[in-house]
């Protein structure tokens, strides 16, 4: 169950409260009758399934009926950010592993498989830190 | 019958009320404050129950949560019946009746004990994939066996008289766990003046303090707890939760906890006044959660470590310090640290005999060890119980040297006489509620114990985290609770946190023993169990492992370790510990199983709460619901709407059948007039400058032209191209429409296109509001719907001033009305909306004047005969969301040259929408007047070919038309546009196969004359 703070409404809810609408930023084609077969199916049916960050699209169904997006990471469930429409993130997976390596940590985005009692998991460590 | 082991003075029990239980159908006493495990051994019963798969008898192991064999059925009634309960965990009560939950005639005398004993081999692990693999028909017949001889719990079968509740909670710190740590971060927040909620699963707070023989303070450490919990309790930001057991942690510090209010009480919650609910669920939303579970007592794995007498170190201390009761006279201890000790302290204090205690250690030193040594106790070091004699009761205990690394016998081994054998093999930290999260938990080689991963919001501390000396611990705490005081945003001040006087122990290095090896190979050796509950043994894991099994994940599916109530909290480790054994590799390197919530069992009725009955799902009425009960009508669900499904009447005192009703209704409409209450249909009113525009980009049809006073029929596309809804719009003003959606889609409807203003044209100016439950709407339909419309309203119903597909505002019965000319029967109609409170008058009126026109009510089924005699589609029974408006038949509904590019719209002209086999939107007529044919009924084109068939379609609808004298359906057929009139086939699963004809959807009056008249 997640807490998530709606931007509109200015404070955290319940999950209940709101609906997932998918990935966020996909913009509809300005002009579909241009597009290719295969351009409006990546547009139609195509979705990214990232481990780690990840934009989500939702709306505040039985709250105040607004759609707002969500950064959300996909491994700890974390809800990094939550931003109005026509904002851009201010957390993107690209800045975080930017971050990451300044700060010396030693696998890809955090998470627990970081610190994982599974043997393979030392071998990630070892291949992100290298 | 006497408690012959209780003692004569000790304990926490309260002497003073005494109290009866019945068990298995004997009679016993015992004393307020036990529990039913501490009552029965005070009154010396040895089996509690059968074991699961070998119907071995089985006695009380632990003293707590982590309990395997004691789980009894509750409950004096059918309607009070609990299952799968820890004897460990239920409080007695007055007349409290509980009984084992195996053992078949009983538990003493147990007949499928002998399928046990026949055989060593007789149930290997994987024994029902290999065994019951062919034929797999017969596995039901197999089932029925296995679940009598496993015999599980039983729900009650009467309903539950009591409620239960549910609770939303907000803190700054959740501390789940009472004790020593529990306690100290407990008092340290909330002395802070953080707002704390403190749960602990027990009956009384304290945990391992309540049995503990150290001092906190200068006092005995549960005189202690005492006095924090009464400090605690005087605080107005704390909240105690006894009796609660954190069950689930789950996404951002999100904790549901189980509290017991009433079980401690009796069979159901007592009756004074007001029933009081039985259970909450808190579901608490934590800023910070400080996780105190501490940790279980880990067993050592020996041959016939399952025997009645095989007890927990740590539980054996338990029983006698905190219940006073001796589980025996004669106890041999078998240990691997020094912590465990204090049990041969705790017996021979008690007055008995302590016969030996074998340490796996070579050299052990520390306090506790010199303390036994100066009691003359015998202490044998670097051995070990390597096996217990006895059968329904321990008779003895074979102590050997052994050696660890080698994993052999190295001396002679010594039989020592004894009724009790306690083992210690260290401690496992309770990591199942961090490990809800998802976060994988840490080895600790220096602990020998898995500890919590890092989870966010959560401070773990005490034993949970392998902090085990009691000074240690109280430092850990008030550490912890300092700092998730300060990660909730609360400040804090040093003088909040002050340290009670704890000495510190010294404590010997404990060692890693986990199977004991026996002077036989595991396979050929007595039963040596690591998971009791389960009846999974250390030979099992190892064939497990040698007939290829790796991964632990494998291991415990094909073994059962850890599965059920158990959820593994004492044998998993030592599980683990055999399968690194067997495969050469370490613990860490195996790895743990994933823990999921709950972690102990939660009744039904808290998980629901007070959703149930009326309250499981809400019910929308229309504002006529009481006059449709008033005339008998049956109700049909429809969404979460009841609606009217048909009137029965009685006719010579005979009620209507369901389809007698209905022919009626039909008939009624076709031939005089009908009225169906149709409020429930989706109304969304669109208002603004741009409402037009909008309407033209979600439709697929054109708006641009629609006058004010007209309606249009509209369909809603996906962009996928598929229909995803159907309705009417009706032009209002030139910025104002009412738009109408189907009874299930409203909501979805209203969602779509505020995702689309919202996301993509945020340009547009306009609103949309829902309206569904402001108006109810009546339809008048049939030939005379005019004549009997007309006598009660001011519209001008002239069949060239108010034409199909216009609507009037007005009066109607004198109250305000707006009524539309649309039909969804064929016939003339008039759908009359007025505000709902002014319904009930309308309805009355038109009834009033509708008798001689002999008005019929009608409900849905009616409804759908006849639309479907009209080819009317319903979105969601005749579309599937694969459909496309063309599929449909509807090219009619397509504005393919509207400027904008609508929804749906690009995708109509992608390769495979344009496919010419499409299933396709057509009507069936059975050659048999009779037959009328099964909804999902599968199309073939011809009949005689092998199976499996080239299926070609399906029927979407199907009725008896009364109008047309014949069944006759509704389907979707790949090409069936282009095969009108030709043959298709329709095998059923009796192996009659009908025969229908292709032929337009559209059955009754094909012009769409009727309805213009």
């Amino acid at each position: 169950m997640f807490h998530i703070y709606c931007p509109y409404c200015e404070e955290h809810r319940e999950e209940e409260e709101f609906h997932p609408k998918g990935q966020a930023h996909i913009q509809r084609p300005v002009d579909p009758e241009a597009c290719s077969d295969e351009a409006w199916g990546d547009y139609l049916f195509f979705r990214d399934n990232p481990r780690g960050i990840h934009h989500e699209l939702w709306v505040h169904a039985v709250g105040c009926r607004k759609f707002f997006n969500i950064t959300r990471h996909t491994v700890s469930y974390e809800i990094l950010e939550t931003y109005k429409m026509g904002e851009k993130p201010s957390i993107t997976a690209a800045d975080l592993s930017e971050k990451d390596k300044q700060a010396g940590v030693q696998a890809a985005s955090g998470g627990w498989q970081t610190v994982g009692a599974r043997p393979e998991s030392e071998a990630l460590n070892k291949e992100a830190r290298a | 019958m006497t408690q012959v082991n209780r003692l004569k003075q000790g304990g926490r029990i309260d002497r003073s009320r005494p109290l009866k239980f019945v068990f298995n159908g004997q009679q016993y006493a015992g004393y307020g404050g036990d529990t039913l495990a501490s009552a029965l051994l005070a009154n010396g019963v040895d089996i509690v129950n059968r074991s699961f798969k070998y119907s071995r008898p089985r006695g009380i192991v632990a003293a707590g949560a982590e309990e395997p064999n004691a789980v009894v059925q509750l409950g004096a009634t059918e309607a009070a019946q609990v299952p799968n309960v820890r004897a460990t965990q239920q409080a007695l009560y007055q007349g409290l009746t509980a009984r084992s939950t195996n053992g078949w005639p009983n538990v003493q005398r147990d007949l499928m004990g002998m399928v046990g004993k026949l055989s060593g081999t007789f149930m290997p692990p994987g024994f029902y994939y290999k065994t019951f693999m062919a034929p797999a028909s017969l596995w039901m017949t197999y089932e029925k066996y296995i679940r009598k001889s496993a015999g599980l719990g039983r729900s009650p079968a009467e309903p539950d008289p009591d409620s239960y509740e549910h609770i939303n909670q907000h803190c700054d710190v959740l501390i789940i766990g009472a004790g020593p740590a529990g306690l100290t971060a407990a008092v340290t927040a909330a002395r802070n003046g953080a707002r704390v909620i403190f749960c602990d699963e027990q009956e009384e707070m304290g945990g391992s303090l309540l049995d503990s023989r150290e001092l906190i303070d200068d006092m005995p450490a549960a005189q202690w707890v005492d006095r924090i919990l009464d400090e605690l309790s005087s605080l107005s930001n704390v909240t105690l939760l006894p009796r609660t057991t954190a069950n689930g942690y789950h996404d951002h510090n999100f904790v549901t906890l189980h509290e017991r209010r009433t079980e401690h009480l009796g069979d159901s919650a007592p009756t004074g006044g007001r029933r009081q609910a039985r259970a909450r669920l808190h579901r608490v939303r934590a800023s910070q959660v400080v996780l105190a579970a501490g940790a279980h007592e880990r067993p050592l794995v020996y041959a016939n470590n399952d025997v009645p007498g095989n007890l927990l170190a740590g539980a054996v201390s338990t029983y006698i310090r905190r219940y006073g009761v001796m589980p025996g006279q004669k106890l041999v201890l078998s240990v691997t640290n020094d912590h465990a000790y204090r049990t041969a302290l705790d017996w021979q204090e008690a007055g008995c005999e302590v016969v030996a205690i074998a340490d796996a250690r070579a050299n052990p030193k520390g306090e506790l060890v010199e303390k036994a040594q100066s009691l003359g106790i015998r202490i044998i070091a670097q051995s070990a119980v390597i096996e217990a004699k006895g059968s329904n009761r321990v008779s003895a205990a074979c102590v050997a040297k052994i050696d660890a690394d080698s994993f052999s016998v190295v001396g002679r081994v010594e039989e020592l006489a004894c009724d009790t054998i306690a083992s210690s093999g260290g401690y496992s930290p309770v990591i199942h509620l961090s490990s809800h999260t998802g976060t994988r938990p840490l080895w600790r080689d220096d602990i020998l114990g898995f500890v919590p991963g890092e989870v966010k919001g959560l401070t773990a501390t005490g034993g949970v985290r392998g902090v085990y000396p009691l000074h240690e611990v109280i430092r850990d705490a008030a550490d912890a609770g300092v700092r998730a005081t300060l990660a909730a945003g609360v400040k804090t001040h040093a003088e909040a946190t002050t340290l009670p006087q704890v000495a510190a122990r010294q404590d010997g290095e404990a060692c890693a023993l986990y199977q004991v090896p026996h002077r036989k190979p595991s396979m050929r050796a007595p039963k040596q169990f690591v998971d009791l509950q389960n009846d999974v043994t250390a030979a099992g894991i190892e064939l497990a492992t040698r007939e290829g099994f790796e991964s632990i994940e494998h291991i415990k599916r094909y073994t059962a370790m850890g599965f059920g109530t158990d959820q593994g909290k004492l044998g998993n480790i030592n599980g683990m510990a055999i399968a690194a054994r067997c495969l050469k590799r370490t613990i860490p390197e195996v790895g743990t199983t994933v823990f999921r919530p709950n972690y102990t069992p939660v009744t039904f009725g808290a998980i629901a709460g007070r959703h149930c009955r009326d309250l499981f799902d809400p019910e929308r009425y229309t504002a006529l619901h009481q006059w449709h009960v008033e005339q008998g009508a049956e109700f049909e669900d429809v969404g979460q709407w009841k609606r009217p499904w048909y009137f029965p009447r009685t006719v010579n005192g005979k009620k209507e059948t369901m389809h007698e009703a209905v022919s009626r209704e039909c008939l009624a409409v076709r031939e005089h007039i009908g009225i169906l209450d149709a409020s429930t249909l989706g109304k969304i009113d669109i208002q603004g400058p741009d409402a037009r525009e909008f309407l033209g980009r979600v439709y697929t049809n054109k708006w641009a032209k629609l006058d004010v006073g007209r309606v249009r029929y509209g369909l809603m596309c996906k962009d996928d191209g598929m229909l995803m809804d159907d309705g009417t719009t009706s032009c209002l003003g030139e910025n104002h429409f009412l738009m109408t959606t189907t009874t299930g889609g409203a909501a979805g409807v209203m969602e779509w296109m505020e995702l689309w203003h919202q996301t993509e044209w945020p340009e547009l100016d306009v609103y949309f509001t829902s309206v569904t439950d402001h108006w109810a709407t009546m339809t008048v339909t049939g030939p005379d719907a005019r004549k009997l419309l007309a006598e009660i309203t001011d519209i001008d119903l002239d069949k060239d001033q108010f034409k199909f597909m216009d609507w009037r505002e007005g009066t109607v019965a004198g109250v305000p009305a707006r009524v539309f000319r649309i039909s969804f029967t064929g016939e003339l109609s008039y759908e009359i909306n007025v505000q709902a409170n002014y319904a009930m008058h309308v309805w009355k009126t038109l009834f009033e004047h509708g008798e001689k026109y002999e008005l019929t009510p009608y409900g849905t089924e009616t409804m759908h005969v006849l639309r479907a005699e009209k080819g009317l589609i319903i979105v969601g029974q005749d579309t599937d969301g694969s459909v496309t408006p063309e599929d449909l038949g509807m090219q009619w509904a397509i504005g393919y040259d509207k400027p904008f590019t609508w929804i749906g719209k690009r995708a109509l002209s992608r390769p495979d929408t344009r496919r010419a086999d499409r299933k396709q939107f057509v009507g069936l007529k059975p050659k048999d007047a009779k037959v009328v044919l099964e909804e999902g009924a599968q199309i073939v084109l011809d009949p005689n070919q092998s199976i499996p068939m080239a299926m070609v379609g399906h029927v979407t609808s199907s009725y008896y038309s009364p109008t047309l004298g014949h069944g006759f359906a509704l389907a979707v057929v790949k090409g069936g546009h282009q095969r009108m009139g030709e043959t298709v086939y329709l095998p059923m699963v009796d192996g009659t196969v009908y025969e229908a004809e292709i032929v337009s959807p559209v059955f009754v009056d094909p012009k769409g004359e009727r309805q213009h008249v």
